[in-house]
């Protein structure tokens, strides 16, 4: 099996400091990674490297494609970036609205997607949206009004659906659940852990909650100043850390 | 199925002056198809600990432990999950699961990872559930509000749903009535008759007696490291 994405060293600096660096590693179908590290560690610039918002200034990072095998995604062409970020790529946002369109209908946002690869059969794009509004619990009656009328925990699962009804293989995340109540937050969970085993998703999830990555991640990279400083099996590098950082950051958590 | 051949465990605590905790040195075990071996020692003797590293959730210091023909001491993150998918069950004492999944789904989930179709896998979750006495009103709630006896029984039904050939039971025993002890005692059984390798650690001793072929204390492994 070929690693959907193949990731060799990354670096990324601002100037004179260090945003992140020597940042290596392999993900596989189906796999979810998380990236946690305290605010400024670098996991969101590495996520930005990753998606392609951000260009490093070191390294590559290789994409399966689906029509030419693995591929840099650093050095291809600007179009073909875009034109994974709308097919092969999902990103979502910690805050919805960034990826989202705020004054577009709940059913537009969702099929905005699919008409960027050239779905243009109205009746066909409405159901699409309308099966993926109920799968992540919006109800269809709500299809025609826009995120501006949503609860945030609604804005960040129809940003889930715009990005996943495309059927993308790989799926960026940053904080998804972030800001939002822990009861939405549990559901969001739910339905992200249902998306991975049914669609053999791989996703890349920066967050600093540990209970996320916990039940989400298989495996997590733990990031200080920069640099990758732990990796390993998820429980594995949350009940026996090897780092000083990682165990106090474990250490730090409260306990409910 | 298992074999464990010199494995050593410390701690190092580098946020409290760096302390090295030695908790294991030199464990050996072998566990063979169809057998159950109990795991023994006082509180804090380090069976947990031995139990965890088998199953990765510790790293091994020196050693290899043998599930299968993997090596999980020295294994990729890859490996292990794709052993504990396939090969080696884990019963823990603590139900930890995504809040607001139904009991239904919790135990089916193993099922569905290993690419069991959805009704299949409900059905054995289903008779699992029933067989542990859990009532079929509660199959549609989340286990995070079940009492404890009744958390540790779903944690059992999940551990059981998928046929895995080497399992690890930690106290399954521990907080259930005689009628559902003897079911789960049943359960074990059954599982030793189809091939599996079990370690267990139980404190009932009637129920190590009658379900455990051999035990093994670990005390003469951390003697006079860890207490």
């Amino acid at each position: 099996m070929t690693p959907l994405l193949q990731v060799e060293n990354i670096a990324k600096f601002y100037g004179a400091r260090i945003g992140c660096t020597d940042v290596s590693f392999d993900l596989y179908p189906g796999e979810v990674m998380g990236i946690v590290g305290e605010s400024g560690s670098g996991k969101s610039t590495l996520l930005n490297c990753l998606a392609g918002h951000l260009t490093p200034d070191d390294g590559s990072v290789q994409f399966d494609t689906r029509a030419e095998g693995l591929r840099d995604t650093i050095t291809m062409s600007e179009p073909e970036r875009r034109m994974l970020s709308r097919t092969d790529w999902a990103f979502v946002h910690q805050h919805a609205r960034d990826g989202l369109r705020m004054n577009v209908s709940a059913g537009g946002n969702v099929g905005e997607r699919l008409m960027a690869i050239n779905a243009r059969h109205y009746g066909d794009i409405r159901g699409s949206a309308i099966d993926w509004l109920g799968r992540v619990e919006i109800s269809e009656d709500r299809i025609d009004d826009r995120p501006t009328a949503f609860s945030g925990g609604m804005q960040q699962r129809l940003q889930i659906a715009r990005n996943l009804v495309t059927g993308p293989r790989l799926v960026f995340m940053d904080e998804p659940t972030g800001g939002l109540d822990v009861s939405v937050q549990a559901r969001l969970l739910d339905l992200l852990r249902g998306l991975v085993r049914e669609m053999n998703l791989s996703a890349i999830i920066v967050t600093h909650d540990l209970a996320v990555v916990r039940l989400l991640a298989d495996r997590l990279m733990v990031m200080k100043d920069g640099h990758v400083i732990e990796t390993g099996l998820t429980d594995q590098v949350l009940d026996d850390p090897q780092h000083a950082y990682t165990q106090l950051l474990v250490s730090s958590v409260l306990q409910v | 199925m298992i074999s464990i051949e010199n494995v050593s465990k410390s701690f190092v605590l580098h946020n409290q002056g760096a302390t090295e905790i030695p908790v294991m040195q030199n464990a050996s075990l072998t566990v063979a198809v169809g057998e159950c071996v109990a795991l023994v020692g006082a509180s804090g003797a380090g069976k947990s600990t031995l139990m965890r590293m088998i199953y990765g959730n510790y790293l091994t210091v020196t050693g290899r432990i043998l599930v299968g023909d993997v090596d999980v001491a020295a294994a990729a993150p890859r490996e292990i999950i794709h052993l504990r998918r396939h090969t080696l069950g884990y019963v823990s004492q603590f139900l930890r699961v995504v809040p607001r999944v139904s009991t239904l789904d919790v135990v089916a989930e193993p099922l569905l990872a290993t690419g069991t179709p959805r009704e299949d896998a409900n059905i054995i979750a289903q008779s699992l559930l029933a067989r542990l006495n859990i009532p079929e009103r509660l199959w549609s709630l989340s286990p995070t509000t079940f009492s404890g006896g009744e958390q540790q029984r779903v944690n059992i039904a999940r551990g059981f749903a998928y046929p895995y050939p080497a399992l690890l039971l930690d106290e399954p025993t521990a907080s259930l009535d005689p009628a559902n002890c003897a079911t789960v005692l049943a359960m074990i059984s059954e599982a030793k008759l189809r091939g599996a390798a079990i370690i267990g650690i139980f404190h009932d001793n009637a129920a190590r007696e009658e379900i455990c072929d051999r035990q093994l204390d670990v005390t003469k492994y951390t003697l006079g490291l860890a207490a």
